[in-house]
Formats: structure tokens, sequence, C-alpha cells
């Protein structure tokens, strides 16, 4: 196998494993703080706004991770330096 | 009196920025509203456009997301420094010790990253999820997706500006807490002698 269709296959899977497996992680982390935030605004319906701000807040945080993974994915596919380097050869 | 519209909505907005930042830092809005204010502007606006058929909003690009999060690593220091002074600005990097300011100076460069990449991921994930749906299940699919898309372009607008917001209230409220113990020391020891 040559390096261009190694490097092709290599950087594709390992787009696709990136964002599967890393999205895991951060999905259960909203899921559960999502979670929380809803009986806390069940418990406490005066202090919505506090909550509401405070979770949106808490949401781009744990969410920032999975768009790591994206961006990681994207520069796989769309920019891949060794892709670049072989084809420029 | 009779208002116009265009005022009602000006008021709306500045109003309800006034109220988040007032939320957010416990302070007078007066050195905030205009910085965090236009960030939440600019960006709500450049993520609705996208709502434009062909136009590619400037916040899917790395760059202009990079200048924003520069803005605020940029504008940080300085209002702690306008409202702590420089040393009492720099002494928040080596609480609670001295070895903590490595890892302090890494976390205010890696959120200015992460606040880069947030807005730039959310937005260009946005613009590619529309291509590609509308490559393998065109019209109707694509439009929610796009709708879907104007909700997540303005929570991201509300949490830069929020995220923004939060970064400059931590660098300028130590302060202002020690001068509401003092004042509640204070006002104890008014009472005790009062009483």
């Amino acid at each position: 196998m040559d390096s261009i269709s190694l490097i092709g296959m290599a950087s594709v899977v390992t787009a696709g494993l990136t964002v599967a497996i890393g999205s895991i992680g951060p999905s259960l982390g909203e899921g559960r703080s999502v979670a929380q935030a809803l009986s806390s605004i069940a418990q406490q319906p005066d202090e919505t706004n506090n909550i509401t701000r405070t979770l949106f807040v808490g949401l781009a945080m744990i969410e920032s991770t999975a768009i790591y993974c994206f961006v990681v994915a994207m520069i796989l596919i769309f920019a891949n330096p060794f892709w670049d380097h072989v084809i420029a050869k | 009196m009779q208002f116009s519209r265009w005022q009602n909505l000006l008021e709306i907005l500045v109003k309800g920025m006034q109220n988040q930042i007032k939320d957010i830092s416990h302070q007078e809005t007066g050195i905030y509203l205009p910085f965090a204010g236009t960030l939440f502007l600019f960006i709500a606006v450049c993520n609705l456009l996208s709502i434009v058929p062909g136009y590619t909003p400037p916040t899917a690009s790395l760059s202009t997301t990079a200048a924003l999060a520069i803005c605020v690593f940029a504008a940080v220091p300085l209002y702690g420094i306008l409202n702590r002074g420089l040393l009492g600005y720099l002494r928040q990097y080596i609480r609670p010790t001295m070895f903590m300011l490595p890892f302090n100076i890494m976390g205010e460069l890696s959120r200015t990253l992460a606040l880069a990449v947030r807005l730039f991921g959310n937005m260009m994930s946005g613009a590619k999820i529309g291509a590609i749906l509308l490559a393998i299940a065109p019209l109707f699919f694509p439009i929610i997706m796009h709708a879907l898309g104007l909700l997540t372009g303005l929570i991201q607008a509300y949490i830069f500006a929020v995220l923004a917001m939060v970064y400059i209230a931590s660098a300028t409220r130590a302060q202002q807490e020690r001068g509401q113990k003092q004042e509640k020391k204070q006002e104890e020891k008014g009472e005790k002698s009062n009483g």
C-alpha cells in the first residue's frame, strides 16, 4: 500500500473515531448537568434565571471538549498537513 | 409621550444586557457595557446572518473568532488593572500560593483558545452540517437543522459575551469582596456599639 492511500485511510478512520469517542464524555456530562439543573429549577422556581445562566455557561464549558474533537476531525479530513505533504511531493 | 419602535428595541437590548452584567459582576455596569454589549451584538448579528443563502457567517472563520478572543484576552487585565491597580491585579496570579503561577498563566491562555475554538467550531459545524444534509437529504431536513442553527448561534453569542464578562468579573471581583467584608465588619461593629 503506498503512502497516499495509507494516510488517507488513517485520517478518515481516525476522524470518525475522534468524533465517536470524543462525544461520549461530553454528552454524559451534559445530560447529568441538565438533569440536575431541571431538578433544581423544579425545587426552586424563583432561582430559574440564575440556574439557567450558570447552566448555559457550564454547558458551553462541557461542550468545548466535544468541539475540540470535532475541530480535530475536521482538520484531519479537510486540512491534513501529512496529506498535503504527500500530495505535494 | 410616544416611543418609536426602534427606541423600544434598543432599550430592551441595553436594559437586558445591563441586567445580565449586573447579575454576573455585582458591580456598576458603566464601563463593562460597551465591551460586552459590542461582543454580543456583533456575534449575534454575524450568527443570525447565516440564514441568508450563500452567506458564510464571519464567525465560521477561525481568524474572526481568534480576534474576538484576543480582544477578551486583552480586556481582562485592562479592566483588572483599572479596578484593582497593577500590583493588586498581578497578585491574583500567585494566589493561593506561588506554585500556582504557571497554572494560572496556562489557564488564562487555554481559556482564550477555548473561547475562539468553541465559537468557530459551533458556527462552522452548523454550515458544514447544512451543506452535507443538503447533499444527502435535500430541501426539508436541512431547513430544520438551519432553524436549530439560528438558536445555536444566538446561544453562542450569549455564551461568548457571558464568558467574557465572567472572566472580567473574576479579575475585578476580589477587591470588591474584601471591601464588602470590611463593610460587614464595620456594620457588625456598629451594631455592637449601638447594642
